[in-house]
């Protein structure tokens, strides 16, 4: 026997010491019936015609936006608010989701449903934002990644109990000097696949969120390269962490100059861009991306929008939005925390999503929005 | 900041768009000198240049014909400066055929120390001043071939990281002197491993080479992908049918592959003549989302029995040309899933698998 042992320490490399042929290569991330779950609420989310609605101002974002009208920030105005954008009549023609805080994922309408199941029964699907805020990265400009892993996978299991089908995690990148850094782009890339990674484990749907701000006086052409590039790290690493892209949806800026930018461009120029940076790096497994507004105005979110499904390109994905502020600003001031304003203030967010429906097919035709003026806000954080 | 030019990218995507016109495909004729003893030591032939000269003229020659579903032709650097017996350049009997010349330009493989007999590819020393020159001599697109294989350790992270690094270098100094790089990361079919091994291993291959040609800034509208369709490797059980090989390879390019390359020409690898065609015919009738043409760039499968019909001798010359012609009408009509088998010889569907393909 120690003959033996010492013949099979001189055994060439290449002759395998067990029968190996029926190793897999991999250990099968999800079943087919999650799969196909994940495919169904995916699919859903961006059917023709339909977007999402960003619900999900932490309470100190929120805070800022109730400022802006005057309203005190406290949970029953938070509640009520909520529950004026939800319990809006046939919100379902153009919203296939809505995004919400924790908090409000938690509470009731007035009639006691609570909220998830009073929009589930809509046929609008419930989502959930997960990541618990930025944090900056030592040794950087100020770069951020954003935290949220601990005791994930417990959250979102508990989450799905109560409704959620979809989530959402964001990720946010600069340009500004030598950033984004590729301590930066590796490090979001990394932090939003274990994110998709765990809720796909849970039955949600990850909406992938890798936001470059529009900060900065860079051109367009130079937001297209990084968008490209910090696009290229997310799909990276999405397959390195066995993500299943089916059941996923893309959560991107739009490609614009930025804020600061003496040359603005066109809707049409910006569609172009967008289209390109997209075409070069999402597969097209993904089944939709959901533009984020960002600082764009309510009219420059619908009329980009309207661009992009308009211009020629292939784009083998959906199209639409998960609009926040562009969903929301004219909304406010119709409410102005008052009560007997709930009625108007619901006309304006059907029309605001009546308009980015068009838009998500292409067949936005012009007319009046609430508001031209740019919600743009220097240094956006949330 | 694109280091093209506007104009460079231009006339890249051109060409790129115009090798994967519908109905035409790429005769990959760049088989090296030590390769070419494997196809003429088998007919009795020495392998000498004038051999491969011969038989060469065989291919180039079979006519104005040869551009109804040839596209591009890959060449050996000693082939695309051979003439045929009138002396005129191959590479001009293409271009007057409307044909575009390729250039294969790595030189082989090489061992990487410390994997279990992994490879990377040479030949980037002074291939920026070697495209330039195939560029004036009428070249137009390249090739480069990387090889992977599957065990049960293999491929492994750092062979990945090389080899699609090593890809998207050839790239990029290709684009900066006018060609378009096919990108060929070769998973051999070789092993134990079934299909859904195959597809998942292609899925990661293939998404690390697109982040590796982003970071290398390579312009994807100007460059075509030459991957192994999706197959259960060779010492598999389990055969799969033409549909399951079609499914599996699209939805691997759908997860990894962003709609802006446009076009993907398979390579044939092992596979008969009669499989390749039958596969890629199957994978254009597939109702999915394919926003890349899907074509062929096929060696062995378009030559298999060209060389058998010719035997190296004068006599056989247009029979074996008609053979061309036949099996690059077969293929252009798979590019459009109108492939129907009608005229197929029974000694095509003969497999070309040579075990453990040597790189």
């Amino acid at each position: 026997t120690c003959i033996g042992y010492i013949s099979l320490l001189f055994l060439r490399s290449s002759q395998p010491l067990f029968n190996s042929r029926k190793m897999p290569q991999f250990f099968a991330a999800l079943t087919k019936e999650q799969r196909v779950e994940l495919k169904g609420i995916a699919d859903a989310i961006v059917a023709p015609g339909k977007g999402i609605l960003a619900a999900d101002e932490s309470t100190g974002t929120i805070g800022k936006r109730f400022d802006g009208i005057g309203v005190e920030n406290n949970l029953e105005n938070r509640r009520n608010y909520r529950q004026l954008l939800f319990t809006a009549p046939k919100l379902n023609e153009h919203i296939g989701g809505v995004i919400l805080y924790h908090e409000t994922f938690f509470q009731d309408a007035d009639c006691g449903t609570p909220f998830p199941r009073l929009l589930q029964k809509q046929g609008i699907l419930p989502g959930i934002k997960v990541d618990t805020g930025l944090v900056t990265l030592p040794g950087t400009d100020g770069e951020p990644t954003t935290q949220g892993m601990d005791g994930l996978n417990e959250r979102c299991a508990e989450y799905k109990k109560n409704g959620a089908q979809f989530a959402k995690w964001r990720c946010v990148l600069m340009i500004k000097g030598s950033a984004p850094s590729y301590q930066a782009m590796q490090e979001n890339a990394t932090v939003l696949a274990r994110y998709a990674a765990i809720c796909q484990h849970n039955g949600i749907v990850p909406i992938v969120e890798p936001e470059i701000l529009q900060d900065g006086t860079h051109d367009m052409t130079e937001c297209l390269r990084v968008s490209e590039q910090v696009l290229s790290f997310v799909y990276k690493a999405l397959m390195d962490h066995h993500v299943y892209l089916e059941g996923t949806l893309l959560k991107p800026n739009m490609v614009t100059p930025g804020a600061q930018a003496t040359i603005r461009n066109t809707p049409e120029e910006i569609a172009m861009a967008t289209i390109a940076a997209l075409s070069r790096t999402v597969p097209p497994a993904v089944p939709g991306v959901t533009f984020l507004s960002g600082g764009l105005s309510e009219q420059q979110a619908t009329d980009n929008l309207d661009r992009i499904n308009k211009c020629p390109g292939k784009k083998p994905w959906a199209l639409s939005f998960s609009y926040g502020r562009a969903l929301q600003a004219s909304v406010l001031k119709a409410w102005a925390g008052k009560k007997e304003n709930v009625a108007a203030a619901q006309t304006v967010l059907l029309k605001l999503a009546h308009n980015n429906g068009q838009a998500a097919q292409g067949k936005y035709a012009g007319g009046d929005q609430a508001s031209g003026d740019s919600l743009f806000v220097e240094k956006h954080v949330y | 900041m694109s280091h093209l030019t506007p104009e460079q990218r231009k006339e890249l995507k051109a060409t790129a768009e115009k090798i994967v016109t519908k109905g035409k495909g790429i005769l990959a004729a760049d088989e090296s000198t030590g390769s070419m003893a494997k196809r003429l030591g088998p007919l009795g032939l020495e392998n000498t240049e004038e051999n491969r000269r011969q038989y060469r003229s065989v291919l180039f020659t079979a006519g104005k014909a040869l551009a109804n579903n040839i596209s591009g032709v890959i060449l050996f650097h000693e082939t695309f400066y051979q003439n045929a017996d009138d002396g005129t350049p191959f590479r001009k009997i293409m271009q007057d055929c409307g044909v575009i010349p390729g250039i294969k330009l790595d030189k082989g493989v090489v061992i990487l120390a410390g994997t279990r007999d992994e490879c990377t590819t040479q030949g980037l020393d002074g291939l920026s001043e070697r495209c330039e020159q195939y560029y004036k001599d009428g070249a137009r697109f390249a090739k480069w071939r990387c090889v992977l294989k599957i065990t049960d350790t293999t491929p492994s992270d750092v062979a990945i990281q090389e080899v699609t690094n090593n890809l998207a270098r050839y790239a990029s100094i290709c684009q900066s002197n006018g060609l378009v790089p096919i990108v060929e990361p070769e998973i051999l079919p070789d092993g134990f491993h079934d299909l859904a091994t195959s597809m998942r291993i292609t899925e990661r291959v293939l998404t690390a080479q697109y982040h590796a040609l982003m970071r290398h800034n390579v312009y994807l509208e100007g460059t075509l992908l030459k991957p192994n369709m999706v197959t259960p490797g060779h010492s598999c059980e389990k055969k799969e049918s033409p549909q399951n090989i079609a499914l599996a390879t699209v939805t691997a390019l759908q997860r990894s592959v962003p709609p802006a390359v446009p076009g993907i020409v398979f390579l044939s690898g092992g596979q008969s003549e009669v499989d390749a065609t039958i596969n890629l015919n199957e994978m254009n009738k597939l109702v999915a989302k394919k926003p890349w043409a899907l074509s062929f760039s096929y060696g062995r499968a378009l030559q298999g029995s060209v060389l058998k019909k010719w035997q190296g001798r004068p006599e056989n010359v247009k029979i074996a040309q008609a053979e061309l012609l036949k099996r690059a009408k077969f293929n252009g009509e798979a590019t459009q899933g109108k492939y129907d088998g009608s005229g197929e010889n029974v000694e095509a569907a003969e497999s070309l698998f040579v075990a453990s393909h040597a790189y």
